[in-house]
Parts: structure tokens; sequence; C-alpha cells
């Protein structure tokens, strides 16, 4: 990074992002670093600005003016395909799998692997989808009873499950989850925090959204706080106490 | 055991295969064998894949969340379109091509229409009923032009062939295109973007997928197909009629559902919308040959259509609640 070469440079460095959704002023000048294997807990109440900050880095929408960087490289991205390609994987609270289809084929959406292929345009080799779904859950812990199953039969925690073991399959860098712990049970919920803090171990770069701030507390080493499309509070989680989170929101 | 019982309780086709099977041995039996008669199964297998093609596309357009009532009225305008261009001395190839790219343009507008400005299809398709029937009426000047069957390779289309002269040509252009597209929604990557854009539109977004495009060619195809069944049944009939197709905007989406395709999309199979479509012929036909005033057609097809989904959602919902052991 520039200023300071002898630090590690972040995975994720934003400079100065504003964006505008209709005229409201949706996020005002938010910088933010980011370094590899943090799990880093977003904070915020609606409208604070977060669901805008996590859209621009999971390629939903682009920023109108500011800049990002991934492993110190300024990048575009126009799409979530931009994001996924540069190992930034969003997750969704309920949508990120089609619950009509099954686990092998959610896991491969938009990146199917192909027998033979013509533009872009191919067949898909089936086998190898089942094959490594049934790998890439067990690596997550799920112990699921066929890729064949539709994910609409899973429950709320298991699809999420299946959403991150999809995320380590294509080696993302970058986890982003977006209110995971929505309509889960308390215990999928504690789960999902278990995830989060293995994930990290691992050496996977987290950002847990949440309205929760115990589950966030829970899973984080970071607390990001988010006010007015600003930045209000930014520290480990062992200097910070919910309350004074709470009261900075 | 339970396991291919679950899988196969949630194949969206089986409540109307069921059905099928079920009706075929009803009329057989009322018509007093003649329903399974070389005879009628010419007839019958010649209007067959008419309906059927116009079918495969609503299904597949049906799967990926969207909806086409302007088939009927595609049905008509593209085989007018293409005997008033050889009224006006265009060769037959450069007819038929002029009236598909008409069918591509009418497909790639109700999408874009739809998609652009985020209304429902059910409304831009309405529209396009209109505007694509009112086309077919002006361009006929209001009485079918003359069709000179020696100038079009009609045996190509409506030809008997097969077995004893037992079906037509367009049975075997219905089989190829069911089948390939079966096959691109079923083991395609293309497929695969249909399937999760109407199964659950935010999530395949989220995944990158070009879900406007993935849709507009839907339409694209549903338009298509249409047009070439419309065409197949002016080499069958020899004169495009203006009123060709009333109607079957509402056959053809039934045919879907009655087949298992969900009106929200994401569920539904090609072999289902066929199953559907041949169902309603064979309703069509039994009815007839069991002397049963034709006046009651609309009645079964309407009954029929609540019946089969009731039965697929109860059908699937068996399946889902179905425990299988874990291995």
């Amino acid at each position: 990074m520039d200023g300071n070469p002898t630090a590690a440079t972040p995975v994720i460095s934003v400079r100065d992002l504003h964006k505008w959704y209709s005229g409201v002023h949706a996020l005002r000048g938010v910088s933010l670093d980011i370094p590899h294997g943090q799990a880093l807990g977003l904070v915020g109440d609606n409208g604070a600005g977060k669901s805008t900050l996590i859209s621009i880095l999971s390629g939903l929408h682009q920023a109108d003016s500011g800049e990002i960087r991934v492993d110190g490289d300024p990048v575009r991205m126009r799409g979530p395909r931009d994001a996924m390609n540069l190992g930034i994987e969003t997750i969704y609270q309920y949508n990120s799998m089609v619950p009509t289809m099954t686990i092998a084929r959610n896991l491969f959406i938009g990146r199917e692997p192909l027998k033979a292929q013509v533009g872009g345009f191919g067949i898909l080799d089936e086998r190898r989808m089942r094959a490594e779904s049934v790998g890439a859950i067990a690596d997550v812990g799920l112990h699921l009873r066929s890729p064949d199953a539709l994910v609409g039969e899973l429950s709320g925690g298991q699809r999420q499950g299946v959403a991150i073991a999809r995320a380590l399959y294509f080696k993302s860098k970058v986890l982003i989850l977006d209110e995971p712990t929505n309509h889960l049970s308390v215990k999928e919920t504690a789960k999902v925090i278990d995830y989060v803090r293995t994930l990290s171990e691992q050496g996977m770069t987290c950002i847990f959204i949440s309205h929760n701030l115990q589950h966030v507390f829970a899973s984080c080493s970071r607390i990001v706080a988010m006010a007015h499309g600003e930045i209000v509070l930014d520290k480990p989680t062992g200097e910070t106490s919910l309350d004074e989170v709470q009261n900075v929101l | 055991m339970r396991r291919i019982l679950k899988k196969s309780l949630q194949k969206p086709e089986l409540a109307a295969t069921l059905l099928l099977v079920v009706l075929i041995v009803v009329f057989e039996y009322t018509s007093n064998g003649f329903f399974l008669s070389a005879a009628n199964l010419r007839g019958f297998l010649g209007l067959m894949p008419e309906t059927a093609l116009v079918a495969v596309g609503v299904t597949l357009l049906m799967i990926s969340g969207e909806f086409d009532l302007s088939v009927g009225s595609v049905f008509a305008l593209m085989p007018m379109t293409m005997a008033v261009l050889m009224v006006h001395g265009w060769p037959f190839l450069l007819a038929m091509s002029a009236g598909l790219l008409l069918c591509v343009v009418i497909g790639f507008l109700n999408g874009w229409l739809t998609l652009r400005f985020e209304i429902p299809s059910f409304i831009t398709t309405l529209g396009m009923l209109f505007m694509a029937r009112s086309l077919t009426v002006v361009i006929s000047g209001g009485f079918p032009p003359r069709f000179d069957l020696n100038a079009v390779p009609a045996p190509l289309f409506a030809a008997f062939v097969g077995p004893g002269g037992l079906f037509r040509a367009s049975l075997l252009w219905f089989l190829a295109i069911a089948l390939l597209v079966g096959f691109i929604l079923g083991r395609t990557n293309f497929g695969n973007w249909v399937r999760a854009t109407g199964g659950f539109l935010p999530a395949a977004q989220a995944m990158g997928i070009p879900t406007v495009r993935v849709k507009i060619a839907a339409f694209i195809i549903c338009s298509v197909l249409a047009g070439f069944a419309g065409m197949l049944q002016v080499m069958r009939l020899g004169s495009p009629l203006p009123s060709s197709g009333e109607g079957m905007e509402l056959q053809a989406v039934a045919a879907a559902v009655i087949g298992g395709t969900s009106l929200w999309g994401g569920i539904g199979s090609i072999l289902g919308g066929v199953i559907g479509a041949i169902l309603i012929r064979v309703i069509d036909n039994g009815l007839v040959l069991s002397q049963v005033d034709g006046s009651w057609f609309k009645l079964a097809v309407g009954a029929l259509t609540i019946l089969a989904v009731i039965g697929n959602t109860w059908l699937r919902k068996r399946g889902q609640a179905m425990k299988v052991s874990e291995h």
C-alpha cells in the first residue's frame, strides 16, 4: 500500500467511496482496509449504508466515486461475475441459492464445468458436478444425503452451509456474509457463527453483516459500525463493547 | 427403492403421464377400439406436432419465469408473411427465412419491452397477441392468399412417411426440435441458467448469470417455434388462414401447466409440456370418437388443467415429505 510499504497489503482496500441512490447520499466517503484473514463485523441500522457498501464490493452496484483495490491493484467491478473472478464471494440472507434446483446444480450456477463447448455454451459435466459437490459439502462438515436433493428441502442453516461450501470450492479470498443468521434457529445460528470463526482461522477473510450485535461479537475480531453513510466506529472486538457500539448507532 | 419412488414423485410430468395412460385406455374402450387404430392415429399424429411445438416453446419460456400469450397470433402471422411474400415472387427459402426472422423480432420485442420497462410479460404479450393478429389480417388483405403448394417443398413437412404412412414428416420435425430443446434445458449450462433465472431471479443475478439475455433468448425461441408450427399447419392445409391459431395461446399454457410447469417459473420439463399437449389432443379426438358433443371439449380441458395442477402439487409434496434413509 502507498505510504506504508512494510505492512502486508490489505486484501480489500476502499478509499473515499461515494454513492447516491435517487437523490440520497447513501455512502459519504467510506475508507476501509481489510487485512488478509480478518473476520470483520459490519454493523449498522437499516439505511446506514452497510448494504450499499456490500453491494458495491460484491459487484451488484458501482460506486459514483472512490477507489477499490484488491490485493493492492485498483479494480473496476461491472457485475457480480467480476467480483467472483477477483475472489470475492457474497452470501445473502436468503437469495444465494435456487430452491427448485439440486445442490449439485446450485453449487455450479454460472460456473458450470462443461464436457464440450462452443462460444461459452456447452454440455454440463454432471458426473463431475455431483462428485465435486459431495466433496465440497463434506469439507465444511455438512452431511447431506445426496447432491441431487433440492436446495428447497434443506434447512436455512444447511443452505448457508452449501453457500459457504461453494465459496470455498471456488477458492474465494473474501467471503461476504450478508445477514446470514436471519431466519435461522438458535442452533443453526451457532453453526454459522462457528463457520465464520473457523474460516478466518484458516486464513479466509470474512465480512459479516448483521443486525444482531451478539452474533457479530461472537464471530469477529474487528467491529466496524456505520451510520448515515459513514464509518462511525472501527475497533478490535476486544477494545469495544456492545454498549459502545449500540450508542454510536 | 424409496429413493427412486421419491424422485419419480417429484417429476413434474408424472400426473400428466398417468392421466394420459388412463384417458387412452378409456377412449380406446368408448370408441370400440377405433381410437388406437391406424386410421385414427394417422389423423392424430398429423395434427399433434403443431400444438405440441407451440407448447415446447411456451414451456421453456415459463420455466425461465415469463409468459407468452402471443404464440397463437405468431402461429398465423409467420405463414401468412411467407405466403404473401411468395405471391410477390419471393422464393420459398427466402420467404421462410423472412417469416422466421419476423418471429425472432417479435420474440425479442416481447422480451425487451417486458424487461426494459419492467412490466409483466402477460401484458406485453397480450398486446402482441392483438398486434400480430391484426398484422396477419392486414397483410392477407382480408382473404387468404393463394398458396402454390407446388412451389414449396410441402412434402418435406407434410408428406405421410413412417411405416404404412402412419405419420407425417412434421412429426419428425417436432421430435427433433423437442429433443433438442429438452437437451438444451436439461443438459447444457444455458439450460441451467434458464432454470436458475426462473427458479429464483435474485440468486441467478447474484451468481452473475445474464438473466435479461437468458429471458430474451427464451422469448425468441418461443416465438420462432410458434411460427414454425404455424408453417407446418399451412403445409398440411395448403392455405394460410388469418384466423388460424386463435385460442392456441391458452391451450399451450394449459399444456405446459398440465405437464407440471409452474406458473412462477423454475419448475417444469419439455417432456411435460409435450405430454400436456398430447393430452389436450387426445381429449379433443377421444370425445369426438366417443360421440360426445364436441362442445364439451373446453370443459374437459379446463377440468383437466385444474385437476392436473392439483395432482402435481400433491404428488410433489408427497415426494418432498418422503423420508429416504441416510446412506
